[in-house]
């Protein structure tokens, strides 16, 4: 092996710091998550850790704001990967769940929609998160019988359609936009409100609470007859069928629950932002996700969220940067499409590896055809 | 819609699979559970009715016939390539037969989704073992269980009290099915790193665990040593104890006489003879599919 | 929709769809070889398509000819057209060659499980775009005047021109040629045989590794012809070129049967036919809507597409 693999080799499952974990008691581990989660909240205030806070603030963009961008990213991390990590679904489109709910908000919020219904924001949500569901459900019933390949370039011909219908109707108002999105309901003590575009500060704590739900509420399904389900259908999808499983229900539920959180993800863009408009849904912003889900680790939630915090606060760290005369934030799709490539050949189950994948992909080596 | 993806059936030299010295797994126990049904008088129940199969230009099955009683264990047996995986891979909703059908309990099963066959209550192992590998024993015969619960997505999310039951009946009774086919001290393992034996036998407990009437058994044998063998054939009777109706298909004719009650032959895809073994064993035309009939079936 | 626009133009918009067609039917190829051979939809083939058309221009570029360039004489014409297509495919093919060989050959030593292929895939597609969309600063670019369009000859009121003439024919060969070498070269015996079965291949003395570096590489030339073809057809070029006609391109051919060398003819044919015709009624801002939904369309009822699957058999 060359000396890049050597150094990359995954050490074992039960080595390392996922095993130590495993291990703790779970009053020792719940403690240790909550502390996490606590220094989470924290995080807009570490600029003022002395000598490596001003490291790590970004400087291009606004901290608040960059931490916000990690949030949602990290939401559609999570989304994604319950679509590609637990039920092994390659969905290429995911940002059109993202674009739908961003939509929903849009038209209902806001005053430039033609709907004319200029809803609070909070009110969207709930609608929100049903049309994106709706969507899901829509998307994967003709298509979720079909091959893996397949069902890849069908899901990239829906976010497509999704863009090019944004982009060309009235009532979506291609690259003008909506703007005037209403924020959450919320008032500090002297009247101004909570949620605003200047400081995202309170985006971010609510981005990070839902993600916390968001979680708790994946691990309920995974650690279920649904995670069985989702893990038997990943191995062998017709032995687990001839056991009885409905694999197609089953399948189902995990793009309708890929696209809720998506959408949610989506929800939080638009308020944050206030504006939105065609050019925010590209076919690359989806496989960006996908990079995320994939470096961080798919089938597991630490690997998604450590995905998607990177694939956010890289790029927005390098902002400012000048590479050859463009910023380096343009590049950001490039590091990442390299990084991909480099993850599936030397560290395919990627940085935190789910135990299980970890195991299946080294047996799939030792296996090697004759060539 | 989905195209049948043709499983050529490799010859495979099943003494050299195993390792000469591995322990036999202790034998089951028979009747500490109480039975599922009791045996009843032997109605129809599976019929095969001039069943066919055609891979492009290959016949597979051609107009094959025969039906199972309630309560016996029947034993498909012919040459390789004779179309006994295809007949299972018909029954269980994996290929859609080019003519005929096939009935259990008076209702179709061709042409049926896999996973309804399945509550319909008819399971199976297969030829070249399929676990999920990276699943613990526990966790795959657990997967069988599922099958007969009710809890839904949304129970499962906000942990109802249906999720806590049945998560806990199905944890027992996939114990309980771990201990019946002698693996129960296996259960935490990754499926991937059993012993042979114990895989072969995992499996079929993850077939027991969809509470099916009717169990096909896809050479449940191969590989195993005599004393293994043997072990098996106990299996196999205590299974029917439980009132489960056995169709089996194997090669070793001793294990074959030695447990069947009754036989269909197959050859090249026809139904060549049927009955019971002693007959069927006499029979002129089985004896020239196979070649001469081996010597261990004298 | 307008339908009086399709009416009126029905003549024209066939050309022009026939044409288109044969565009997509080279560019189709290399989708239908790779997935017959690897059973992997190859998403960076579309960037190699991409990169053919502006290893063609650049080329053009070192002549000091640019889109503002006049017309040179057609003796000259004919000397820049061979060229760019010579470089284009020689580019392309080389690109194809060394995707394969970075991005899915290691796969193949690891036995990854085909998720990984895919995904590797298209990342191998989203690097090849942004790295020539930095460098191009993401702006379109334009194609020297080469070949005038002109009217060849008239079908009742519908003008067929050189550029239709010249695509249709040129297609027509490489087809030809490609169905020869399939079947009747040992090389071409080899695909096949890997197409069918890989390890019974390898068993039988074929290098796997040398046929789908094969593989790849024919796709690849072909989709630099096809490159140079569309230059001329649509005048302009961008990083993400790639995409819409690669999407294109890949319905045609499952449309045809993936693995299927005439069906990605077939198949191409229809897709710019029903592009065009689409254009037609819906706006050209919907092209790629249409072809989604003639793709879910087929996916969902006849995945086999329209002769079969069949690499192997290419008689059929």
């Amino acid at each position: 092996m060359t000396t890049v693999q050597t150094i990359l080799r995954w050490r074992g499952p039960d080595g390392g710091v996922r095993g130590w974990f495993g291990r703790q008691p779970r009053l020792v581990r719940w403690t240790l998550l909550a502390a996490i989660a606590a220094g989470a909240y924290a995080l807009p205030y570490v600029g003022e850790v002395p000598v490596i806070g001003p490291q790590i603030v970004t400087e291009g963009v606004d901290w608040r704001t960059a931490l916000f961008n990690i949030s949602y990213f990290v939401l559609l991390a999570l989304g994604l990967n319950v679509v590609v990590g637990f039920a092994g679904l390659l969905d290429l489109g995911y940002v059109g769940f993202f674009a739908v709910g961003a939509y929903t908000v849009a038209l209902l919020a806001s005053p430039n929609s033609d709907f004319k219904t200029n809803w609070p924001w909070l009110a969207t949500v709930p609608v929100a998160i049903v049309i994106t569901m709706i969507s899901g459900v829509l998307l994967g019933w003709p298509t979720l019988r079909l091959r893996g390949d397949y069902l890849a370039i069908v899901t990239l011909g829906f976010a497509e359609i999704i863009r090019i219908f944004a982009e060309n109707t009235t009532l979506l108002r291609g690259d003008r936009g909506f703007s005037g999105i209403p924020h959450p309901p919320g008032k500090h003590a002297d009247g101004t409100p909570i949620f605003g575009v200047r400081d995202a500060g309170p985006y971010y704590w609510l981005g990070v609470s839902l993600i916390i739900v968001i979680v708790l509420a994946i691990r309920n399904l995974d650690r279920s007859r649904v995670g069985r389900s989702w893990l038997a259908i990943r191995e062998d999808e017709d032995a687990a069928a001839i056991m009885g499983v409905r694999t197609f229900k089953y399948k189902l539920w995990a793009f309708a629950i890929g696209a809720c959180v998506g959408g949610l993800g989506g929800v939080m863009f638009a308020g944050q932002n206030g504006f939105m408009n065609s050019a925010s849904f590209q076919i690359q912003f989806s496989v960006l996700i996908l990079a995320g889900v994939v470096m961080g680790g798919s089938g597991n939630i630490a690997g998604a969220i450590l995905g998607g915090a990177l694939i956010s606060y890289i790029p927005d760290r390098l902002r400012g940067v000048e590479i050859a005369g463009q910023d380096a934030f343009q590049y950001r799709f490039l590091m990442f499409g390299i990084a991909i490539i480099l993850i599936m050949i030397f560290r395919p189950q990627g940085l935190i590896p789910s135990r299980r994948r970890a195991m299946e992909l080294k047996d799939r080596a030792k296996e090697v055809a004759p060539q | 819609m989905s195209e049948p993806h043709i499983e050529t059936p490799e010859w495979e030299d099943e003494t050299a699979r195993r390792p000469v010295d591995e322990p036999i797994p202790a034998d089951p126990v028979a009747g500490t559970v109480p039975a599922q049904r009791a045996p009843s008088d032997g109605q129809a129940l599976l019929e095969v009715d001039n069943l066919s199969l055609r891979f492009g230009g290959v016949l597979a099955l051609d107009r094959v016939s025969f039906s199972l009683r309630e309560g016996e264990i029947f034993g498909l047996i012919g040459p390789n390539g004779a179309g006994k995986t295809t007949c299972f891979n018909a029954l269980t909703g994996v290929y859609k037969p080019s003519g005929g059908e096939i009935r259990f309990r008076g209702q179709v099963v061709t042409g049926r989704k896999k996973h309804q066959i399945t509550a319909m209550g008819i399971a199976r192992t297969f030829q070249n073992i399929r676990l999920f590998p990276e699943m613990t024993a526990l966790e795959n015969v657990m997967v069988g269980a599922d099958a007969r619960h009710k809890t839904s997505v949304i129970s499962a999310l906000f942990r109802l009290p249906r999720h806590w039951r049945e998560e806990r009946e199905g944890r027992e009774k996939s114990m309980e099915l771990l201990r019946f086919v002698g693996i129960d001290h296996r259960a935490g393992e990754v499926s991937r790193n059993l012993s042979y034996g114990e895989q072969r036998r995992l499996e079929i407990a993850r077939a027991l665990a969809t509470e099916p009437t009717l169990l096909c058994l896809d050479e449940p044998a191969a590989g195993f040593n005599p004393a293994e063998k043997d072990s098996l054939l106990k299996l196999i009777r205590a299974i029917r104890e439980r009132g489960i109706t056995v169709l089996l298909i194997e090669h070793d004719m001793r294990l074959v006489m030695g447990v069947c009650d009754r036989l269909v032959v197959l050859e090249f895809g026809k139904k060549i003879a049927e009955g019971v073994p002693a007959e069927v064993r006499d029979d002129p035309r089985v004896v020239a599919a196979y070649l001469g009939v081996p010597a261990d079936a004298a | 929709m307008h339908f009086d626009d399709l009416a009126h133009n029905w003549g024209p918009l066939t050309a022009s769809g026939l044409a288109q067609g044969a565009i997509y039917a080279l560019f189709a190829l290399g989708y239908t070889l790779v997935y017959g051979v690897l059973r992997l939809i190859n998403f960076a083939h579309s960037e190699v398509f991409m990169v053919g058309s502006y290893a063609a221009l650049i080329t053009w570029g070192f002549f000091g000819l640019d889109e503002n360039s006049a017309t040179p004489p057609t003796t000259e014409v004919i000397g820049y057209v061979v060229l760019g297509v010579l470089v284009a495919a020689a580019i392309s093919g080389i690109t194809a060659l060394v995707v394969e060989l970075v991005a899915y050959r290691p796969l193949r030593r690891h036995n990854a499980p085909p998720l990984a292929f895919l995904i590797t895939a298209i990342g191998a597609s989203l690097v090849i775009s942004e790295a020539v969309g930095v460098a191009t600063h993401r702006n379109q670019r334009g194609v020297p005047p080469l070949i005038q369009p002109a009217d060849a000859f008239t079908i009742g009121n519908t003008h067929v021109t050189n550029l239709e003439i010249l695509i249709i024919l040129l297609t027509l060969v490489m087809m030809v040629g490609l169905d020869r070498f399939i079947n009747r070269t040992r090389l071409g015996r080899g695909i096949r045989a890997v197409a069918q079965s890989p390890d019974t291949a390898a068993l039988m003395g074929v290098n796997k590794d040398r046929v789908i570096s094969l593989v790849f590489l024919i796709g690849g030339l072909m989709a630099g012809i096809a490159a140079v073809m569309y230059l001329f057809k649509i005048g302009t070029t961008r990083y993400d070129a790639g995409f819409s006609l690669g999407i294109a391109a890949f319905t045609a051919a499952v449309l045809g049967g993936i693995g299927n060398l005439r069906g990605a003819v077939v198949g191409g044919i229809i897709i710019g036919l029903f592009e065009n015709y689409g254009s037609a009624l819906f706006g050209s801002n919907y092209r790629n809507v249409v072809t989604f939904v003639v793709l879910i369309v087929i996916l969902m009822f006849r995945p086999s597409g329209i002769l079969g699957e069949a690499l192997g058999r290419a008689r059929a």
